[in-house]
């Protein structure tokens, strides 16, 4: 008995740690000074399947991520954690997809990696939060959903248990193969590298990454396993009036630098008397007390 | 007719839930505005006061689909009654609360269709929209307003193309108005057996363990809300929550606070947590990112306090404390228990 899982996964912009360098002197933002990181629910996502292949053996989980080429970088990190191996989604074409158009190449690109169990993401990404991706892509594979997973109760050969969080619970449910999980923030954290997959994956690498550095692609005959695959729009067979900016109902219609509007402002400075003077006042208006 | 739809909840206490009263009142004002009527779908099994929680909101038609299998809520029944009911009735609007069910059901729905789907908008309006690339202008469409990019843009979305237009909006953003207490519509009652299959049932909730809302910032009155400037020193939220209780307040919080731990999600204030209207609202170490402001810019006084002079929410508050929060909270209890006595 042995279970297939894809784990969808994000390299985002660090949008939590914005620091000064963040934002450039006309009020902007530097994109180039945001880290790029793992996308924290995404991780959540691959340590469910990974507790999945703790307890049915020989299963397999190919993690799977769109975006440009240095994406291949969570793909290595994900070996370090457990994953067997990686896809890397990436062309220009796709550039500009929104939801909608992200989810049927992704969708395309599942499809290709073979017949699944069940495929894995976080539930949002940090960079745009629209959670829109996970039931997306599962209604394009026409399996059934399970959002907000918080915790693995039980897996089988053909059916899992998923405890869910709701805004105000929480939920068991069981499900049958193939089914799209997406799992919430609040779901166990991943485990970290293990010492000997780092020696063994650290040296994976995609082709991409070979014409960069200039690596040699015939390590890959012997050594499948360091082979991080890239795929084009082409190779998933995704049509091109169905991603990219033509592919996306979505239109941004324009787009407004925020402009604050300066209201009457009264400055204080933290006297004593300042403080007790505005305490005094908000109780006689009535806003206190 | 291509009317304006609402997907409503149900909630655990089997009412039509809070969060699609609100989006009716915005739904209501959209299809005035496109002199069309409104439309809510309702899944659910003895859904109580249906007609008479609706109609003053404004709503013209109930679809109702009515069957003990529909509570609670599960996608794939949901998603096959609303999509089989958006292709046979073709709305140009169709609005979903931005919860963990309208966020589970609105992709799939917008999937299936191939429609556009915009989240977590903070604001709804209607106008016209010009194609370049066609060389027309379209009338008519759902500006879908939401932040972007970190909160520095404000980006107005449109689908010019793809109907409905489809849009997500979280509880407390949109205001929820009486529109007409005489006001009367129909129900629809739909033959459940049309729209969903045995197969949408194939996933089995085996327990559900639903508590009632402990902290609810939406209702307070007086919100002392803390950023991740309270996490300078420790116990900067305990300080807070002695703030709100002597006030008779509650204590929200941004997102950077929630997300570095020092307090509940359910306390987060802006567009990816609750909207709130407040008498009062003190912001204690809260730069005010534009995600932020959605959530609290409509309180009626805004107290900044921040060793930052040039903290974006000074702009748009009412006083400014220049100074630190850790000494001033204790000076604004102290002071505050000597002057209401």
């Amino acid at each position: 008995m042995s279970l297939k899982i894809v784990v969808l996964a994000k390299q985002v912009p660090d949008t939590r740690n914005v620091g000064k360098d963040a934002m450039t002197p006309e009020g902007t933002v530097n994109r180039q000074a945001l880290p790029a990181i793992f996308n924290p629910e995404d991780l959540n996502a691959l340590e469910m399947a990974l507790e999945i292949k703790d307890r049915v053996p020989d299963t397999e989980i190919t993690i799977l991520t769109m975006g440009p080429s240095r994406a291949a970088e969570i793909i290595r990190d994900s070996m370090f954690r457990g994953a067997d191996n990686g896809v890397v989604l990436s062309d220009r074409k796709l550039g500009g997809s929104d939801t909608l158009a992200t989810s049927y190449a992704i969708s395309q690109a599942v499809k290709k990696t073979g017949k699944f169990d069940i495929v894995f993401g976080g539930r949002q990404a940090i960079d745009g939060d629209t959670a829109q991706v996970g039931p997306q892509t599962a209604e394009k594979l026409e399996i059934p959903q399970i959002t907000y997973a918080e915790e693995l109760v039980n897996v089988d050969e053909n059916i899992i248990t998923i405890k869910r969080r709701l805004e105000r619970g929480v939920e068991v449910v069981k499900a049958q193969f193939p089914v799209l999980i997406t799992v919430h923030s609040s779901a166990k954290p991943c485990r970290f590298y293990n010492a000997k997959r780092v020696m063994k994956y650290k040296h994976a690498f995609s082709k991409s990454e070979a014409e960069a550095n200039n690596l040699d692609t015939n390590i890959w005959n012997q050594f499948p396993y360091l082979k991080i695959e890239e795929w084009n729009a082409a190779d998933v067979e995704a049509e091109d009036n169905r991603i990219g900016l033509t592919g996306s109902p979505t239109k941004v219609k324009k787009i407004d630098n925020v402009v604050l509007t300066q209201k009457e402002n009264m400055t204080i400075e933290p006297t004593d008397e300042n403080l007790d003077n505005l305490v005094k006042n908000l109780i006689d208006t009535h806003i206190i007390g | 007719m291509n009317n304006v739809f609402v997907y409503c909840e149900i909630t655990e206490e089997n009412h039509i839930a809070d969060v699609s009263l609100e989006l009716i009142s915005k739904a209501r004002k959209l299809a005035d505005e496109l002199k069309v009527k409104v439309e809510a779908i309702v899944a659910g099994y003895n859904v109580e006061n249906l007609e008479n929680s609706l109609y003053p909101y404004g709503v013209d038609i109930i679809n109702y689909a009515e069957d003990k299998r529909l509570f609670p809520y599960q996608t794939l029944p949901h998603f096959s009654i609303v999509t089989k009911l958006i292709k046979e009735k073709q709305p140009q609007i169709a609005l979903f609360g931005a919860t963990s069910v309208g966020r589970d059901l609105a992709p799939r729905v917008a999937s299936f269709l191939r429609c556009g789907l915009t989240a977590d908008c903070t604001s709804l309006e209607i106008g016209e929209y010009e194609d370049k690339k066609e060389g027309k202008i379209i009338d008519n469409l759902l500006y879908q307003i939401r932040p972007a990019f970190g909160g520095n843009i404000i980006a107005t979305i449109v689908n010019p193309n793809t109907r409905p237009q489809m849009a997500t909006v979280r509880e407390g953003v949109m205001k929820k108005e009486i529109y007409n207490n005489n006001h009367k519509g129909e129900v629809v009652k739909l033959n459940v057996n049309d729209y969903v299959k045995d197969s949408d049932f194939c996933i089995e909730i085996l327990e559900r363990h639903i508590e009632q809302q402990k902290i609810n910032i939406k209702g307070a009155q007086i919100i002392v809300c803390g950023g991740y400037g309270m996490a300078s020193k420790p116990d900067g939220f305990k300080l807070l929550h002695d703030l709100a209780e002597t006030l008779g307040g509650e204590v929200g919080a941004t997102r950077a606070a929630v997300d570095a731990g020092l307090t509940e999600h359910e306390r987060q204030v802006g567009q990816t947590g609750v909207t709130v209207r407040p008498k009062l609202y003190i912001g204690c170490g809260v730069s005010g990112a534009v995600q932020h402001r959605a959530g609290m810019q409509e309180s009626s006084k805004i107290i900044s306090i921040n060793t930052d002079v040039n903290a974006p929410l000074n702009s748009i508050a009412d006083y400014t404390i220049t100074g630190d929060a850790f000494e001033i909270i204790p000076k604004l209890i102290q002071y505050y228990k000597k002057n209401s006595k």
